[in-house]
Parts: structure tokens; C-alpha cells; sequence
């Protein structure tokens, strides 16, 4: 920011301190996400750092937390780190299990929001939509909705999901959605669909649709057209849609929580009991690997936005 | 044989021009809509329909009334009479039926609501309700005297309708009296409508913070040269894109007694050991945590707007001999008003619905309504209460929703 001439030294000292506030406040948005970083480290179990972190003497830092990531829930955490201990580790200890049970789910959770989010943007896109607001609206209210709200519904909803049927559901029910791997993967998502819609029509507002009438008048059907010429197009928005489903559902705990049950114990939900029961520094390694993973996922998304402005002419290079 | 003249236009197939063009309209219509039918037919089921559920429950009053018909038929015949020996006979077999059928634990659970510390009135007569003998009356109030309370009764006649307004009653504090009439609760029991104003009140603190250090972020992303612009956007999305847990825990370890942010001042010598701040478990760590979670969603609508503001309108504001604060106040500030609202109504929805932070930093005073429900759906079980509670809450939502619908357009909501 360059001053103008004319400025006077009020200004001029205006202008320095308006710089002063600005690194405050970014410091103020980052500073608590990296400070998790050293801490995770810390030799010794508290939540500050010791003197001997702050003189970087090696014998302030360790690995010890992340270790105790690996060991928790073990059934031989002390046995010789072989092939059998491996074995332990990925089948029991309590971490790793989280994680298997947060990629699956935000796995299949992403798939089903992503290809139905897609295919409703694509219907939602064209002018010829009739109540089309309405129907965004209803689209979104997952996102607006509080998540508290969400998970007491679906809790009842999952407990005996014939019921939305009324009076034409069966006697004895059908069966219970509470505590499966389905339940959570249908939660989440559907909490996932209005990112997916949201990034898939913005991007299709920039879609020239005359690429559609020259790919007919060349003889190929809508599903060519469509996998052929619009979805290549489109692809950077349908992907970062599909990493902020991710998102969401690789850090939901309050419907996991409600509907889930031991068995499909997450990171978040473990971090929650974590936090809730004895909070420990092992908690600060997980929020480390989970910063240093958002960072890719940030780092994709962005070089995704520059492709697809690339793509549609908005910027150079 | 030749095609009859036709009045008007018509297509290569002899079909008038209107006609076809209206054949095409519905048929791309119908097509637009296919498309969108699987998911909208997926939230229905799956969100919309759950949800209205689980607030119809909020009008349910089932438990007494499926559980003791007898009682429930008495109260039907006899409106505003004290009980009688037919009452009190009624209540001694709809007991007994109860203890057969193992439901009396849910009828006091019900009554409980109303009058705390009398589920265990249901449970311990009707264990022995088959044996009890005319003169009911007499025979009931042995058992326990507490049967002959006016408030009981009226309590009871209250739990006896399948729809109630009770719970709504109950979440603006108001509670039945022995009259059977609804009064304000007595103060130390009137928590849900304070609990609403803190809701309410800290959301519109924290969308003020974020608006007034939201402001000068979103001035300076708009106002630097792209490249820098890119760079510094990096520091906002990070924490959007960190796990709200990660920032969560990350505010605990900084703000809590021997966090860094009090053992830093320690060290400073600005705070005494036996000084140390309170800064969470309570409203200032609250605050202070949705904040900063909130921050990214009030500098970006702000920011997408401000970048479309042209710089000219200022330069001419100055060179027809504006100061620098008026031409802020009255040329700049103008213009982002779009990005305020629309940043700010976000902030604010985020804010009233927020329950993991305020439920881990936020102690006994600054927890939202949002906990409240929680507590109530997983520790008391008062499901209706829990419902009518959150029906209050969604309905405020989905108010703001519309109002953000009308100013915005959900169509212009943006991420990153």
C-alpha cells in the first residue's frame, strides 16, 4: 500500500499503526495453530513450554507423544518393535483404529455427497430450473442448521428410520441405523452436500454452455458430452467440493457422537473424550498431524482455484 | 393431399410455433429437475423429515397419557373437580396395570418433569398397587401422603392430553401451579429464557468482534497488489481449513491457568503467580475461541466485496477536499455494507448454533443454548423439553436464514 502524496502525518502515523493492528490480528488467527506444533514435542507433560524448550536444549523435546499414539490401546505396547508389534499397533492401538474408521467414513460420506451434490448442481445450473431458490435453500440448510439440531434428529430419525413412513411403516420397525457404519457414513453425508453444491454451481456459472450445443451438433449424446466435455471442465470445483465434504466429516464429532457408537470411534470423537476426560499432550500431537494435513488440503484446494481461473480465462498464468 | 392452412407460425412439423415452444419448456424443465430429484429427495428423507420429527416431539405428551388410561378417563369426565374416590380408584389400577407392565418408571419420569422428586412416588406405589383395597382414597394416601397434593393432581391432568404446550411452557420458564394454571417460575428455576439472552448476546459480541478486526483484514487483502494479497489470504484459510477441534484445543493449552498466555505474562512479570488470569471455562475463553473460528467467515464475504470497490471513488472523494476519515465514513464504509451484512449474519447464525467449543471452554457461564439441548437429550432425558427447546432455536435460525436469503442470496455464498 503506497500513501498518497498529499497525506498528511496523521495519516502517515495512521498508516503505520493500521500495519500494527494487521499483524496483530493475522498473528492473532495463526499463532494459536502453531503453537500446537512445538508444544507437541514437549518432553515434559505440560502445556507450556519449559525452559529447556526455550534455551532449545535437545533434551527439552521429544517424541515421546507421538510415540503414545502409536502404543495407546496396544496389547503389548512394550514387546520388541517387530513384525508382531506392527501388527498390534494397526489393529489396536486406539489412534489408528480412529483414523481407519475417519478415512472410511469420510470416504464413502465424500462419494455419495459428491456425486449427488454434482449431479443436483448440474440440474441447478440451468435457468430452466423451476423453483430453483426454494429448492437451494432446502439444499443448504444442512450447513445452517445447528449441529446440535442435526444430530437429536437423526438420532431419533436412525433409532427407527421406517418411522418418516407413518402410519404405513411396519409393526415392529425395520431395523436401526444408530451405531452402524451406514448411519454415520448417510450423516455425514449429508452434512457434506450443501459444500459440494455450493463450489460445483459457482464453478458451473462460469461454463460456457455453447460447449454443450457444439459437442451435440457433433453427434455425441449427454452422457459423452457430459464426461467428455463438461466434467473435465469442471473438475477443479467437483474436486475441492469434494475435499470440503471431506473436511466436514473428517472433523464432525457431534452427530458421531449422537448416532455412533465405540465401534465407530473417529479422530474428532476421540479427540473430544480426550479433551473432556484428562487432556494430555498426545491430544497436541494429533492436533500437529492434523494441522500439517489441513496445510495440504489448503495447499490443493488453492492450486485448484488458480487452475480453474486458468481454465476459464479469469487470470494469467 | 395438402396440409389445411393454418392462423400463426409452425415448426417443420406442421405444429404451431407456441405450442412446441412449450412442449420444449416443460421438457427442459422436467430434465433440470430430474437432475436435482435424487439429492433433494435424499435431504428430505434423510434431514428434513428427521428434523420435523423430532420437533413434533415437542408438542408429544404419550407417556401418561397411553400408559393410564383410567386416570386419563376420569380427568376427561371430570373437568376441574378435586379427585375423588373414583379418581383415586382409577389411579390404584392404572398402578397396578403399570407395575405388570413395567411402565411406571415412565409415568413418574413424566410427572418428574413437572414436580422434581416424584418419579420414585410412581415407582414405590405401584409395586404394591394390586394389593391396595377400597377405600382407595384412604388406602393411597397411607401408602404415601404426597398422593393427596393439589399440585400432583394438576400436574397429572396436565401429563393426561396426547399434545401439550407444557414443554414450550417449560422453555420460557413457566411452570404449572397447584391451580393448574401456567406462572412464571420462581427465579433460581428460571434458567432457559437467560440462557437464550447469553445466547444471544454473546453471538452478537462475537459477530461485533469479528466485524471490527474483521474489517481491516478484509481492507488489506482487498487493497494489496495480488501476489501479496495471495500470500497473506493463505493466513486466513488456514485456520478455516484446521480442525475446529484442533483450534479448540489449541485455545485450552494457550488460555487455561498454566497455559502459555498466563505463564508468558508470568514470566513477564505483569501477572503473580497466584495471579493468573481466568481465561477459560467461562464467557472470555468462549469468546475468545469462537472468534477465532468465526473470524475467516466474517473476512471473506467482506473481502469478495470489498475487492469489487473502485478505487477512483475515494481519489475523487479526496481530491474535492474530503479528509480522509470523511471520505471513509462517507464513501467507503457505504460501500461495504453488503459485506457486513452478509458477513455478519453469517457470524451470527454460526454463533447461536455453536455447541463443541462452548461445551470445552466454556465452563458453567458460557455455555449456549445449544448445551443446554444437549444436556437434556443425552443426562435428563426430557426429550419434549429438549425438542421444544431446540424448535425455539431453529426457529430463530432459519428467521436469520431468511433474512440472509433476502439481503445476499444463496446463491452468492462463497467458500475460499
Amino acid at each position: 500500500m503506497k500513501l498518497p502524496v498529499y497525506a498528511t502525518p496523521l495519516e502517515r502515523a495512521w498508516a503505520w499503526a493500521y500495519r500494527v493492528i494487521c499483524v496483530a490480528i493475522f498473528t492473532f488467527l495463526i499463532a494459536p495453530i502453531l503453537i500446537v506444533i512445538p508444544l507437541s514435542f514437549n518432553a515434559e507433560p505440560y502445556f507450556t513450554f519449559t525452559e529447556a524448550m526455550l534455551t532449545l536444549d535437545p533434551a527439552g523435546y521429544s517424541m515421546r507423544w507421538y510415540d503414545n499414539l502409536l502404543t495407546f490401546g496396544m496389547q503389548a505396547p512394550d514387546a520388541m518393535r517387530d513384525r508382531s508389534w506392527w501388527a498390534d499397533v494397526w489393529n489396536n492401538a486406539t489412534w489408528v483404529r480412529a483414523a481407519k474408521n475417519s478415512l472410511i467414513v469420510g470416504f464413502f460420506a465424500t462419494i455419495l455427497a459428491t456425486v449427488l451434490g454434482t449431479v443436483a448442481a448440474l440440474g441447478l445450473a440451468r435457468s430452466e430450473m423451476p423453483y430453483r431458490k426454494a429448492v437451494m435453500a432446502i439444499l443448504i440448510s444442512p450447513m445452517i442448521v445447528p449441529i446440535i439440531i442435526t444430530a437429536t434428529g437423526l438420532f431419533f430419525f436412525y433409532s427407527n428410520p421406517c418411522s418418516v413412513m407413518g402410519p404405513l411403516a411396519p409393526q415392529d420397525g425395520c431395523g436401526r441405523l444408530t451405531s452402524t457404519y451406514l448411519g454415520v457414513v448417510l450423516a455425514h453425508a449429508t452434512l457434506g452436500i450443501p459444500f459440494v453444491i455450493i463450489t460445483v454451481t459457482a464453478t458451473l456459472m462460469g461454463f460456457d454452455r455453447s460447449l454443450l450445443r457444439a459437442s451435440a451438433s457433433l453427434g455425441a449424446g449427454p452422457v459423452r458430452t457430459f464426461f467428455k466435455v463438461q466434467l473435465p471442465l469442471i473438475t477443479p470445483g467437483v474436486v475441492s467440493g469434494a475435499l470440503f465434504a471431506f473436511v466436514t466429516s473428517f472433523d464432525e464429532v457431534v452427530v458421531v457422537l449422537f448416532i455412533g457408537s465405540h465401534e465407530q470411534q473417529t479422530i474428532p470423537r476421540q479427540m473430544w473424550n480426550g479433551i473432556r476426560e484428562q487432556i494430555s499432550p498426545s491430544i497436541l500431537a494429533v492436533a500437529t498431524i492434523l494441522v500439517v494435513v489441513s496445510i495440504a488440503l489448503l495447499a490443493t484446494v488453492e492450486l485448484l482455484r488458480r487452475r480453474s481461473e486458468r481454465l476459464r480465462g479469469l487470470s494469467p498464468g | 393431399m395438402q396440409a389445411a392452412p393454418q392462423a400463426g407460425l409452425t415448426t417443420n412439423d406442421g405444429q404451431p410455433l407456441k405450442a412446441a415452444l412449450a412442449l420444449a419448456t416443460a421438457r427442459a424443465r422436467r430434465k433440470a429437475f430430474l437432475l436435482v430429484a435424487p439429492l433433494l429427495l435424499f435431504i428430505v428423507v434423510t434431514f428434513i423429515l428427521p428434523i420435523g420429527q423430532m420437533l413434533s416431539r415437542s408438542v408429544s405428551n404419550t407417556q401418561f397419557y397411553d400408559n393410564m388410561p383410567a386416570v386419563v378417563a376420569w380427568f376427561e369426565a371430570n373437568s376441574g373437580v378435586a379427585p375423588d374416590e373414583a379418581a383415586f380408584a382409577a389411579l390404584a389400577a392404572d398402578l397396578a396395570a403399570a407395575q405388570a407392565a413395567r411402565t411406571a418408571g415412565a409415568i413418574g419420569t413424566r410427572i418428574n418433569f413437572d414436580l422434581p422428586g416424584t418419579r420414585s412416588l410412581f415407582t414405590s406405589t405401584a409395586r404394591g398397587a394390586a394389593g391396595l383395597e377400597a377405600p382407595f382414597r384412604e388406602a393411597l394416601l397411607a401408602e404415601n401422603a404426597d398422593w393427596g397434593r393439589a399440585d400432583l393432581w394438576a400436574a397429572m391432568r396436565s401429563a393426561a392430553r396426547p399434545l401439550t404446550g407444557a414443554f414450550y411452557q417449560a422453555a420460557v420458564d413457566r411452570k404449572l401451579s397447584a391451580e393448574g394454571n401456567y406462572e412464571a417460575a420462581p427465579p433460581d428455576q428460571a434458567i432457559y429464557l437467560k440462557l437464550f439472552l447469553r445466547t444471544f448476546m454473546l453471538s452478537a459480541a462475537i459477530t461485533l468482534i469479528c466485524m471490527i478486526i474483521g474489517f481491516p483484514v478484509a481492507h488489506l487483502l482487498a487493497t494489496l497488489p495480488l501476489r501479496q494479497a495471495n500470500l497473506l489470504m493463505i493466513l486466513v484459510l488456514l485456520p478455516f481449513w484446521t480442525s475446529l477441534l484442533v483450534r479448540t484445543t489449541a485455545w485450552i493449552v494457550l488460555l487455561q491457568g498454566q497455559g502459555v498466555v498466563n505463564s508468558t505474562l508470568v514470566a513477564l512479570g505483569v501477572l503473580t503467580d497466584d495471579g493468573r488470569l481466568a481465561l477459560i471455562n467461562n464467557q472470555t475463553g468462549t469468546i475468545i475461541a469462537m472468534t477465532h473460528i468465526l473470524l475467516p467467515f466474517m473476512i471473506l464475504p467482506l473481502y469478495s466485496v470489498m475487492k469489487t470497490i473502485p478505487p477512483s471513488y475515494a481519489r475523487a472523494a479526496r481530491s474535492l477536499g474530503a479528509t480522509s476519515w470523511t471520505t471513509f465514513r462517507r464513501i467507503y464504509l457505504p460501500q461495504c455494507v453488503p459485506g457486513i451484512g452478509a458477513g455478519g449474519i453469517l457470524v451470527f447464525i454460526l454463533a447461536v448454533g455453536y455447541y463443541i467449543t462452548p461445551a470445552l471452554v466454556g465452563g458453567a457461564s458460557g455455555t449456549l443454548i445449544s448445551n443446554q439441548i444437549a444436556f437434556h437429550m443425552q443426562s435428563s432425558l426430557n426429550w419434549s423439553l429438549a425438542a421444544a427447546l431446540a424448535s425455539m432455536l431453529l426457529g430463530s435460525v432459519l428467521l436469520l436464514y431468511w433474512v440472509y436469503d433476502r439481503i445476499v442470496g444463496i446463491d452468492n455464498m462463497k467458500l475460499g
